[in-house]
């Protein structure tokens, strides 16, 4: 998981000082040290961390934190304060062009996840803003590049402008612009071949793209995982393109947040996206508090409750909620809401998400195997007949069997499917009755909300 | 062919931390004293070798200037650099064809470039190479590596993308024999290692590669991005745990990252690297020193040093 290493040390600094009452200065230098360990072993660029910890020790050398009654808690507090303020504050939205078209340019290293990410914003502001996009492939240099971001178009079902055998991006790229005009597109998303920040043929390419187009954003891509680098690399960029933002990838890893907590200090630019898998909607907006909630092992309440709202239908919620008030829910509705539970993304992402979760929570837990459950139960679901799924009771012995073979599970799989289905059932039951009896319309909640 | 320590420094002319310069300016202001040993430090840590390491290489630094009594810049340069050459002091194996190289790694460090590379310094030995294209999972990662063999000249067994990499891997083995190669190198799907399922998918090809290649070395390389920081630690761990490493590749020199997390990487794991990458062309890629990785850590003025030329 993501920050985790973080989210353990700053909750055994955290504990050590809450237990203690009464603070001293003394306690206090020596948490800002163990503070400044924690973030370096984090590849947290040294002069990110010098910076950081002066600030705080100044606030906690301040009335604020001695005098008060709960020291320890007031320190958490600043710690907070001062890791949101690194993390650039408060949400930056991005920046959208009332008419014309919304023009956003990828820029970063080699293999940072450029065209993911192209490919997953343009797919994401489809979505949310409604705009109709266009990706265009202007990385000429590395082998196959171009088909690889036509592939993900064709997945998206999203045009991918290129022109064949020509070698130089700032004639795609101008053409494009012509091209997304002409035909009404608003939102173009440029793909750029991946570069060194020190590379200065290439990087002037970038800037003569840039004067060419005008950009709404120019958005830097930073691999999570950059070390100590990932400072020349943010500087670099953002002296020569003025870049708008930056999207941070992997996070899906167990990255320590080094890059997340470096890039913004370095650049005063916001992250504006951060990319956490592998599919096309494993995308995110980057909330600084909630970020820093996260590295500091309290959780992310907020996120996990906007991603369930985003995946749930709200049709199919209303008309599963009715399903349930007369006991219809069938097998079908069972299929139906693992598919929204898996459309979430990987378990494991939703569980760190929770506050004090960490690594070591859920250490006896294999998340994998969990999700290989919902994968067999959708398996097993899928090889029973319409009326099976619609009538579980007729489900017996041969039937069983049969299932069992359709899926490549066994029947002890298909026996465990059908009791949890038995039981959710019963569960739906007594609060029917509970809401029935309060008189309340309140909607009922999706089991994993 | 020029030496690692010649290709390197031209890569790396004009970078700006120049520690060398640094350590000359710090002992002549301070002399040996507090503010020189985090200097050191500061220095190491920001080149990624991350805070253990340091600590103990700054520990061992000043141990050595007490038992010996060195004074001058040039004498600690000289027992730093011992000390950190002893660290990364591991036997590369040779490797004994017919042989096949499964290489594996996180998204995007370099895997099918490197083979690429691999496979072209291969064929310039006059040795026979074939390549798999067993990433059918990153869109277009079969097409990149069929343009490579096209442009280097060496046979590809490839299916389509969403195929099963075992039944790949599978069919090129066969291929392998029956053409008798000396080199078949596997492409791998990027993949990040706190995935469990997909560490497993690996665990799966390497018993395949046993099994059916039963007369054919085995060499497992893991392949790391010079820019990647402490991670990469992990990272080497984790694979190191699921297919067992023979050496690393370290890629992407030619920045200015100085991928120094090779240092607790080779020093805990005691798996050598072999090859750094320091471009994106086939042959940007050279035999890793370790004596001389660690010399270039705080040495990059930008005149070559006779006293490295072979
Ligand atoms: N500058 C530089 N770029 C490299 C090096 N090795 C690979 N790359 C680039 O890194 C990107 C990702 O490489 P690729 O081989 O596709 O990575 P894979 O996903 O691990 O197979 C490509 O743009 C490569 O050209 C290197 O040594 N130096
Ligand atoms: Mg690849």
């Amino acid at each position: 998981m993501a920050f985790d290493g973080l989210n353990e040390k700053f909750q055994n600094i955290f504990s050590g000082l809450k237990r203690k009452g009464k603070l001293d200065e003394a306690d206090i230098k020596a948490a800002n040290r163990e503070i400044k360990l924690a973030l370096l072993e984090a590849d947290v660029n040294f002069k990110v961390v010098k910076q950081f910890t002066k600030a705080v020790a100044e606030r906690a050398k301040g009335a604020e934190v001695l005098k008060s009654l709960t020291p320890g808690q007031q320190f958490i507090k600043i710690v907070n304060d001062e890791m949101t303020k690194l993390l650039g504050g408060e949400l930056q939205k991005m920046t959208f062009v009332d008419k014309g078209i919304n023009l956003y340019m990828m820029v970063g290293l080699q293999g940072a996840g450029k065209t993911t990410t192209a490919a997953k914003i343009a797919n994401l502001l489809r979505k949310e803003r409604k705009l109709t996009p266009m990706l265009v492939a202007c990385d000429v240099y590395r082998p196959a590049a171009i088909t690889q971001l036509q592939v993900l178009g064709d997945q998206l079902n999203i045009p991918v402008f290129t022109i064949p055998d020509q070698n130089d991006p700032r004639v795609i790229a101008s053409e494009a612009i012509k091209k997304a005009e002409a035909e009404g597109y608003d939102l173009v998303i440029i793909d750029t071949a991946g570069r060194l920040q020190i590379d200065e043929a290439l990087m002037k390419e970038l800037s003569d793209i840039r004067d060419l187009v005008h950009p709404t954003e120019t958005l830097l891509v930073v691999d999570g995982m950059t070390g100590q680098e990932s400072v020349n690399v943010a500087k670099e960029f953002n002296d020569l393109l003025d870049i708008s933002g930056v999207v941070l990838t992997k996070l899906d890893g167990d990255t320590r947040g080094g890059a997340a907590l470096s890039v913004t200090y370095t650049t005063g630019k916001s992250i504006k996206f951060i990319g956490t898998g592998e599919k096309l909607s494993d995308i995110e907006l980057f909330y600084p508090d909630r970020m820093a909630s996260r590295i500091l092992g309290m959780g992310d309440i907020l996120s996990l409750i906007d991603k369930a709202q985003n995946m749930v239908d709200e049709e199919k919620a209303k008309e599963l909620e009715t399903k349930m008030r007369n006991m219809e829910f069938d097998l079908n509705d069972f299929l139906e809401q693992i598919k929204q539970l898996r459309e979430m993304g990987p378990i494991s992402n939703l569980l760190e998400m929770l506050p004090g979760a960490n690594q070591k929570m859920f250490k006896g837990m294999d998340m994998n195997e969990t999700e290989d459950q919902a994968g067999k139960t959708e398996a097993i679901i899928t090889s029973m007949t319409p009326e099976e799924r619609s009538k579980p009771a007729i489900i017996n012995g041969s039937r069983r069997k049969r299932i069992a073979n359709g899926s490549g599970t066994s029947v002890a799989d298909v026996n465990r499917l059908l009791k949890g289905y038995e039981q959710s059932r019963k569960m739906m039951k007594q609060m029917g009755n509970l809401t029935k009896g309060k008189g309340k319309k309140g909607r009922f909640k999706m089991p994993f909300m | 062919m020029a030496s690692f320590y010649q290709r390197m420094k031209n890569k790396l002319s004009n970078t700006k931390d120049n520690f060398k310069e640094k350590l000359d300016h710090v002992m002549y202001y301070h002399k040996l004293d507090d503010d020189f040993f985090d200097d050191l430090e500061e220095t190491l840590i920001l080149s990624d070798m991350g805070i253990d390491t340091s600590v103990k290489i700054v520990e061992a630094l000043k141990m050595q200037i007490r038992q010996t009594g060195t004074k001058t810049t040039e004498d600690v340069k000289v027992l730093l650099e011992q000390i950190m050459s002893d660290m990364v002091d591991v036997a590369s194996p040779t490797v004994q064809t017919p042989v096949i190289m499964m290489v594996v790694g996180v998204n995007g460090v370099g895997k099918t470039t490197t083979i690429a590379k691999l496979a072209s310094q291969y064929l310039d030995e006059g040795k026979k190479v074939m390549v798999a294209a067993a990433d059918t999972f990153r869109a277009a990662a079969v097409e990149q590596l069929e343009i490579w063999a096209d442009r280097i000249g060496v046979d590809i067994i490839k299916s389509n993308t969403g195929a099963d990499p075992a039944s790949v891997i599978f069919d090129a083995i066969h291929a392998a024999k029956a053409r008798k190669v000396d080199y078949l190198i596997c492409d791998t799907a990027g993949r990040l290692h706190n995935k469990v399922n997909l560490m497993n998918e690996l665990e799966k090809l390497t018993w395949v590669i046993e099994r059916e290649g039963s007369e054919f070395n085995k060499h497992n390389l893991l392949v790391l991005d010079a820019t990647t920081g402490q991670n990469a630690l992990i990272q080497a761990r984790t694979f190191n745990d699921a297919v067992h490493l023979d050496g690393m590749v370290m890629t992407k020199l030619d920045g200015t990252a100085k991928g120094g997390v090779v240092i607790p990487i080779i020093s805990e794991l005691q798996v050598p690297v072999e090859y750094v990458g320091i471009g994106e062309k086939k042959d940007d890629l050279i035999p890793f020193d370790a004596h001389a990785f660690v010399h270039l850590l705080y040495d990059e003025s930008d005149q070559p040093e006779n006293s490295e030329e072979n």
